[in-house]
């Protein structure tokens, strides 16, 4: 069902919450994408300026080159790393069945 | 006088001198917390132990002379964003509930460092995405003007806590004006810092190119106090400015002389038009005339990009926090649901079931925004408006030491009025995203009430990168001249 | 459906060309993680070197190591790169169980390095300039460990265990061009470019480049074209290619079953295999529904890495003698034909000996001890060359006693076990095990009387000027001095006594 303005349509936001890993209802689809078709209607206003020659900007305040020096740092213990995990086995977490190919 | 009526100044200074104990401080404030968040509903989680723990240490260390912090034993609120690793951190988010973080965000370090006693953790909106904590899983904020008004978002239950006398200080944050709102609209004080000015370590990640942390207070003074304390440069902050941190209470103590003579205050032609409740605009047409009769040069600027920094701020954010939140997969912390399928369907059962729907449409969103096919046109023009809008402040701030607006254009609205209608939600946070997309400092000061609903108004107050000290000095000044002919906003007695 | 057949290599390479692609991925042996301070060792027990940052618990933050971005401009400059004067990190997006913020730290259009070459020389000599793209700095990720279902592989398991310890492990990705007009050569040029590539690595101390324990991974990308054609074929990605001789066999493999498709009238799909070690084929992979899009994006939690001119530059002074330069070097220095010399680097001699040259040695002795007496007790013990338990200083020490006289070879050797067993220093364990060669000519007179004495047929040889006759006389003698004699003393000493 494509939207009316065209923007952005049910199947894509379909498409887009698998992406984002998100397994919303029918109902949340509908809700969605009326919304999200208004929202981008709306931000769409970016295009509106003329910033051809214009750097992008991806940080706020302009710093550059900050390291940290090759030390060890104390981090946690395997009881304290594993301690908000929903299962776990032998010191490592647990997860149920991985489908996809390793990256 | 209650000791919850104290302001933090004040309180601190009769912990220091044991005319009041940080045990009786913190007790009295724990006391009014189980007297009203009943109705108010500012906190998600409360520490009783671990305060009065705090409190009691710093007793002793009164007693033995040890040498403590400007802020030792008082009682603060914070935002269930920070990591606590005594308290449950939620963010708001049923995918974090009963999560125990093994770790201290650095501002909870530096705040257990200065002795102060956190109270508990702070409703919000979930992961700080809302503008009235009614996107929070655990339910909405009452702002204790009108409990069936909203105290702001996302950090309304910080703010809600300093209105309804739960803290006298707070911490909260703001990506695109969730501490600065809340304040405006619950009649307290809150600062954005610079970016780069708090550290960002521990705090779970909103929008990570626009989130900062900042003080929330019932005056500025308090403001800068705490400011103080959480400011600086840290190392396991890539993001952290590694300068000296303005001298914000030297700067509020001599703005509450009350001379602004020879400071230009720049009013943004583009925040000034049309959208503002009257109150609201009638409210900051009065803070203009003060700020002139404190001496102040009023003078008018103008931001040309302003107007497109709502969508290109609904842009980057959405981006970022599609990555951001990515973490929540069910896999290592946080909430599994529908165990015994695969980890691909296990992780999208648990966000499905653990995000709320604001968190759910912005994930969609910033998906989009940054797909292959778009990221030129959205998120890629977003970064380039943002360069623009940065160009704005500097040309405006070279004609004013510091911008004032109105902070939010209403005062706090009905709860339930805008919750499903998301773009009229966005459309609070107009005055305040500037200057997160810049980087640059702003805080909300209260300029009264409007004069159709007798609700809070805030002032905002923007300043360059690192300018907090002016910004300050402006705001304790207003609020001193403010204060001393209408008297402090007082919320009304919360029933009980 | 059954795969077409495999074609017959020669039988590709008459009519195909093959375009060959190399991607490379180094952990670097920083002490610590790439955003994080947690150590790097290999082995440790399961999410003991992890922390909020390389766990991706809520609310931590990267913060890049400095070694590592030294490492990777060192590898860009060894690799005749352009160092990027400024570039960002950025944040590429897919789930998966073993990354743990479900996106990778990466670089992606700003890498660190780019537009190198090495020249490869392949074993008759024959140079193959290979182009470098690119090499980027991002994060490693987890392990997981299939449980159930058939040897842990990932299909039909039940569940899986994710263990954190190399997540955030600093990686160096190293991309070469696509490699054209190597023809029948072409798994030939892939082997020796991955191992030169490792000698390299390994000559700058930035990595351990162990292929056998995933601290170098190589993935092939390989397309045919058919022959004199110009037209580029499509590629597929070939993965977990891990030991040098598996990237020889995994390129042949894909040209012969690329040929066979393309035969068949097939086409070939734009994919990722894997690589069986055991069979020496590759498989395809899953296949994903949708494409992906990793909806990259510059990386807001770090700053752009601006490395300025000095930097560079000092870092290029720390470059090490490029390994096959060295080896050319040593070779002639050494006076040692090529194929001796191909031993000394099979045998992980080269930098041992030349060690302990440095360390005084003559480069004959040196190399002798190692290809010999210790390439022996190495291959006792089952471990390399480099993980005896001696050092080329001590090596060097045991040849100068030998020169001095102090010892003989077959002293020199116990002197040597007795380092290998851990007795100390050579100095230590030839004063514990009293082995000083006799040097005493009284005490040395004497044996050889007797032991003339005692066989005066074979005086009486020596006498009549059989001279070679003496060594039954210097085997009594060293036996009587339990192998403490100097033996050419004794055989001097015995032309002394017959005669007197």
């Amino acid at each position: 069902m494509p939207s009316e303005s065209g923007a952005i349509s049910r199947d894509e936001v379909a498409h887009l919450a698998r992406l984002a890993r998100l397994a919303v209802t029918e109902t949340e689809l509908d809700t969605f994408a009326g919304q999200l078709d208004v929202i981008l209607g709306s931000v769409a206003r970016v295009g509106e300026v003329a910033a051809e020659d214009i750097p992008p900007t991806s940080h706020a305040v302009p710093l550059e080159n900050v390291f940290r020096p090759d030390e060890l740092r104390p981090g946690l213990s395997q009881e304290q790393a594993l301690s908000g995990a929903p299962a776990a086995e032998e010191g490592r977490f647990r997860v149920p069945r991985i489908l996809g190919e390793e990256a | 006088m209650s000791l919850t009526r104290l302001t933090a100044a004040e309180l601190a200074e009769k912990i220091a001198s044991r005319e009041v104990s940080a045990v009786e401080a913190a007790q009295a404030h724990l006391d009014r917390i189980a007297e009203v968040d009943g109705e108010v509903h500012a906190f998600l989680h409360v520490g009783t132990e671990a305060a009065l723990a705090n409190a009691a240490l710093v007793d002793e260390q009164v007693a033995a002379g040890t040498a403590l912090g400007p802020l030792a034993g008082v009682p603060l609120a914070l935002k269930d964003v920070f990591t606590t690793a005594d308290m449950p951190t939620t963010c708001g988010s049923k995918i974090l509930e009963g999560w125990r973080p093994p770790y201290d965000a650095t501002v909870t370090a530096r705040l257990r460092a200065a002795g102060i006693t956190i109270l508990g953790k702070t409703n919000m909106d979930e992961f700080a995405m809302g503008s009235s904590t009614e996107h929070s899983a655990y339910g909405p904020t009452h702002n204790p003007w009108d409990l069936s008004r909203i105290p702001g978002g996302s950090g309304g239950g910080s703010a809600a806590a300093l209105a309804a006398f739960e803290a006298p200080l707070a911490i909260g944050t703001d990506t695109g004006g969730s501490i600065r709102q809340p304040a405006a609209v619950t009649g307290t004080v809150g600062v954005k810092p610079t970016y780069g000015g708090v550290s960002r370590y521990g705090l779970v990640a909103c929008a990570s190119s626009l989130d900062q942390g900042g003080p929330c207070a019932r005056t500025v003074l308090d403001a800068a106090l705490l400011h103080e304390v959480i400011a600086g440069h840290d190392p396991l902050d890539s993001t952290s400015i590694d300068r000296p941190v303005p001298s914000v209470v030297e700067a509020a103590r001599i703005g509450a002389q009350g001379d602004l003579s020879g400071l230009r205050v720049g009013v943004v032609k583009e925040l000034g038009g049309e959208g503002y409740q009257p109150g609201v605009r009638a409210s900051f047409d009065a803070a203009l005339q003060r700020l002139e009769k404190l001496g102040a040069e009023v003078v008018e600027v103008s931001c040309p990009h302003f107007e497109y920094a709502m969508a290109a701020y609904y842009l980057i954010l959405p981006s970022e926090v599609s990555s951001n939140l990515a973490r929540f997969d069910a896999m290592r912390y946080g909430l599994r649901v529908d165990e015994g399928a695969s980890a691909e369907e296990v992780m999208a059962a648990t966000r499905e079931a653990g995000f709320g729907p604001e968190v759910k449409r912005r994930i969609i969103l910033g998906t989009y925004a940054l797909s292959s096919g778009y990221y030129d046109a959205y998120y890629g023009q977003a970064q380039k408006v943002r360069t623009l809008i940065s160009r704005d402040f500097s040309a405006a701030f070279a004609k004013a030491d510091v911008l004032v607006s109105p902070t939010a254009p209403t005062t706090a609205f009905p709860l339930g009025e805008k919750v499903d209608d998301p773009l009229a939600m966005y459309l609070n946070d107009l005055a305040t995203i500037p200057t997160n997309l810049a980087g640059v400092a702003g805080m909300s000061v209260p300029s009264g009430l409007a004069e159709e609903d007798g609700l809070p108004v805030g002032l905002q107050i923007m300043a360059p990168a690192l300018g907090e000290a002016v910004m300050y000095r402006v705001g304790a000044a207003f609020e001193a001249s403010r204060t001393a002919d209408e008297g402090a906003l007082v919320a009304p007695e919360v029933a009980r | 459906m059954t795969a077409p057949a495999l074609v017959d290599y020669a039988d590709v390479v008459a009519r195909y060309e093959p375009t060959l692609g190399l991607e490379v991925h180094v952990e670097l042996s920083t002490n610590t993680k790439m955003f994080c301070g947690c150590a790097t060792t290999f082995g440790a027990e399961p999410n003991t070197q992890v922390c909020p940052t390389c766990l991706g618990l809520p609310g931590s933050l990267p913060v890049v190591n400095r070694t590592a971005v030294e490492s990777a401009i060192r590898i860009g400059l060894a690799l005749n790169c352009s160092i990027a004067p400024w570039g960002r990190f950025a944040r590429k997006n897919y789930f998966y169980p073993d990354m743990p913020k479900n996106f990778q730290t990466s670089q992606y259009d700003e890498p660190i390095c780019v537009d190198g070459y090495m020249d490869v020389t392949l074993d008759d000599g024959e140079v193959v300039r290979v182009g470098i793209e690119r090499a980027h700095m991002e994060e490693d990720t987890g392990k997981s460990l299939h449980v159930g279902g058939a040897t842990g592989r990932i299909h039909g398991a039940d569940y899986s265990l994710l263990d954190y310890n190399r997540a955030g492990v600093p990686l160096i990705e190293i991309v070469t061009r696509m490699i054209p007009g190597t023809g029948e050569r072409a798994p030939e040029v892939a082997r020796a470019y991955v191992t030169q590539l490792r000698d390299l690595i390994k000559s700058l101390g930035v990595s351990d480049v162990r292929m056998d324990q995933g601290s170098m991974r190589c993935d092939v990308n390989l397309s045919l074209s058919p022959a004199g054609s110009g037209v580029l074929g499509t590629r597929t990605e070939t993965k977990n290619v891990n030991s040098l001789r598996s990237v020889e066999r995994a390129v042949r493999y894909e040209m012969s079953r690329q040929a066979g498709v393309l035969d068949a009238g097939g086409e070939i799909v734009q994919e990722t295999r894997h690589f069986e070690e055991q069979s020496g084929t590759t498989r395809a992979g899953r296949r994903k529904e949708t494409s992906e899009d990793y909806r990259y994006f510059p990386e807001p939690d770090l700053v752009p890495i601006a490395p300025s001119e000095s930097w560079v530059e000092e870092l290029r002074g720390t470059l090490p003698e490029k390994p096959w330069e060295r080896r050319a070097r040593l070779q002639a220095e050494w006076g040692i034909s090529d194929e001796e010399l191909r031993d000394l680097v099979n045998a992980g001699a080269i930098d041992l000996i030349s060690d302990t040259v440095a360390a005084g040695a003559p480069a004959g002795e040196a190399r002798s001890w190692w290809v010999a007496y210790l390439a022996q007790q190495a291959n006792a013990r089952g471990v390399e060359l480099a993980e005896l338990p001696i050092t080329p200083g001590q090596v060097a020490r045991v040849i100068a006693l030998v020169a001095a006289g102090d010892l003989n070879n077959k002293l020199a050797r116990q002197v040597v076990d007795g380092v290998l067993a851990g007795e100390g220093e050579p100095d230590e364990v030839v004063e514990s095990r009293g082995l000083t060669v006799v040097s005493d000519d009284g005490a040395l007179i004497a044996a050889v009387d007797e032991a003339l004495a005692a066989q005066p047929d074979v005086a009486d040889k020596i006498r009549a000027g059989k001279v070679q006759a003496a060594g039954a006389i210097v085997g009594a003698v060293m036996k009587a001095t339990r192998g403490q004699a100097d033996a050419k003393r004794v055989r001097e000493l015995i032309i002394e006594r017959v005669g007197s």
